[in-house]
């Protein structure tokens, strides 16, 4: 059974501060649930399934459904890191398509810059925690381990890794909330400090504050609603771990979460006109890209070289609002950023700057946990009314 | 500059107390599964591949490096590696070099296991 049209996003949105003070996680929950509700033309009352994280305060989702007084007749707190809200709108989907909600509201916060984002993992609390922590795998040193593999393995060049963020940096020069608004180039990038070799500073996303909220309903509600729906065509998920030291880090989730979604939706990357790609670091973004398919496997430093990924100049733009490298990765965890720069493009309510034309179907891609030792993939497949 | 730096002690716990009581002997022991005979890390009791029972053996504690990275600190750096071991599974670990520009995909790599802040020693690899 397919999830193909059962859904709408009918509401998103974004706290526009990237550094959030004076204010509990609680309280920035309730907010970005006003905003998507008031995006949504929606009451509270209207809400019957929330989804939130596992950093949200409180037991599973049960303080913050108390906190935002609502009625739901399911509620649950998947977390698979930075791709959670992306999973989050497909589990939405499958409980409306189930019969047992109408409207699910998915709400998230976090403020590592002011030390509420959730606890570092101790060791002890995992059982591989013992074999990976006293090494210091801090999060920029495995995917720079995975991109020094990918350049052994297909000749990929820092040069070309840089041309991600130059992209991206073009779209968060319109973008007045992004951190990172000056354009830069590939020069910019490999000038800037080595921090885990091969990744420059300019190769790896920023740290924000940060919380949203999307809204995800029947299909009967949404058209009854006075903004445009965003249609969920397709949903994949796959994780990928190091399977008992059979260690592969060249290949992400991605390569199976994205043949689901794309299978289900019944479209090929030749269809998506814009994509959000999970950009924690430079090289997340080009595995990503060649496990969906936009290329072959090792062409990725290839497709995205020259500006391919800018919008009106390349063929497949991408994180038309500066993504995680330029504008936000609230709480270290971007997916729902994917989420909203998607609803914007195909609502056609991007930055004329960046807007896509014609834009009716785009993709969504979010990675959670860490590349070189486990990690969540979640791909979208979502369409314009 | 490699820092000066002791790591963190890893955690004993009834599924890892057999490594790291060999650690303490000077020995790197990994598993293989009594079923399908797969070779597997890190350990655990049951078989990643198929559930069923395993057997810790020793492994030779030569390798080759899988992939590696210079991680810049405050107090210099350090070099954080996947090595692949002679016995099949890849691992995380440091490679400890006065030289890390001098480090490559597939150089040849030997265990040695350093003392960390608590009881327990960790393997890391040195060149050779």
């Amino acid at each position: 059974m397919s999830i193909s049209g059962k859904a709408q996003i009918v509401g998103i949105y974004e706290h526009p501060d990237r550094k959030i003070a004076n204010r509990t996680l609680a309280q920035l929950h309730a907010e970005v649930a006003r905003g998507a509700l008031a995006d949504a033309g929606l009451t509270s009352k209207d809400i019957d399934g929330y989804i939130t994280d596992s950093v949200a305060p409180g037991l599973g989702p049960m303080s913050m459904v108390e906190y935002l007084g609502l009625e739901v007749r399911y509620a649950e707190t998947t977390d698979t890191g930075g791709s959670s809200y992306v999973n989050h709108v497909a589990h939405a989907t499958q409980v409306i398509m189930a019969g047992k909600c109408d409207v699910v509201l998915i709400t998230f916060a976090g403020m590592p810059r002011s030390g509420l984002g959730g606890s570092p993992p101790a060791i002890g609390s995992t059982p591989e925690s013992s074999f990976e922590l006293p090494y210091r795998p801090v999060t920029p040193a495995q995917y720079a381990l995975a991109a020094r593999r990918h350049m052994h393995e297909f000749g990929t060049t820092s040069e070309q890794l840089a041309w991600i963020k130059v992209a991206a940096s073009h779209h968060a020069q319109h973008n007045p909330h992004a951190m990172l608004r000056d354009v830069v180039t590939v020069e910019d990038v490999l000038n800037s400090r080595m921090v885990a070799d091969p990744l420059h500073l300019l190769d790896c996303c920023v740290v924000s504050d940060g919380a949203g909220a999307i809204i995800v309903a029947r299909p009967e509600i949404a058209r009854s609603l006075k903004r445009p729906g965003v249609i969920v065509r397709g949903a994949g998920e796959a994780m990928k771990y190091n399977n008992g030291g059979r260690v592969d880090i060249t290949t992400t989730a991605a390569a199976r979460s994205g043949p689901i979604a794309f299978a289900e939706a019944g479209v090929t990357p030749a269809d998506i006109k814009y994509a959000s790609i999970y950009d924690s670091f430079t090289i997340t973004v080009l595995l990503q890209l060649e496990d969906l398919g936009f290329c072959e496997k090792g062409e990725g430093g290839k497709f995205v070289a020259d500006g391919n990924l800018i919008s009106g100049v390349g063929k497949l733009p991408f994180n038309t609002d500066g993504g995680g490298l330029c504008n936000n990765h609230p709480n270290n965890r971007g997916g729902a950023t994917k989420v909203f720069e998607t609803v914007r493009q195909l609502r056609g309510e991007a930055h004329p700057a960046v807007q896509v034309p014609n834009c009716d179907i785009a993709l969504v891609q979010g990675m959670g946990m860490s590349l070189s030792t486990r990690h969540n993939c979640g791909t979208l497949i979502m369409e314009a009314i | 500059m490699a820092e000066d730096y002791t790591p963190a002690s890893p955690v004993r716990d009834p599924d890892n107390a057999p490594f790291f009581d060999a650690l303490r002997d000077g020995k790197l022991l990994i598993k293989t599964c009594n079923a399908c005979n797969e070779a597997f890390f890190y350990p655990r009791a049951l078989c990643p591949f198929c559930l069923s029972e395993s057997t810790w053996v020793e492994a030779s504690g030569d390798g080759e490096i899988y992939s590696y990275t210079q991680v810049a600190t405050r107090a210099g750096s350090y070099v954080l590696a996947l090595v692949t071991l002679a016995e099949g599974p890849t691992l995380m670990t440091n490679v400890m070099t006065g030289a890390p520009e001098a480090l490559a995909v597939g150089q040849r790599v030997r265990a040695q296991f350093i003392p960390t802040t608590g009881d327990e020693k960790l393997p890391v690899f040195v060149p050779g």
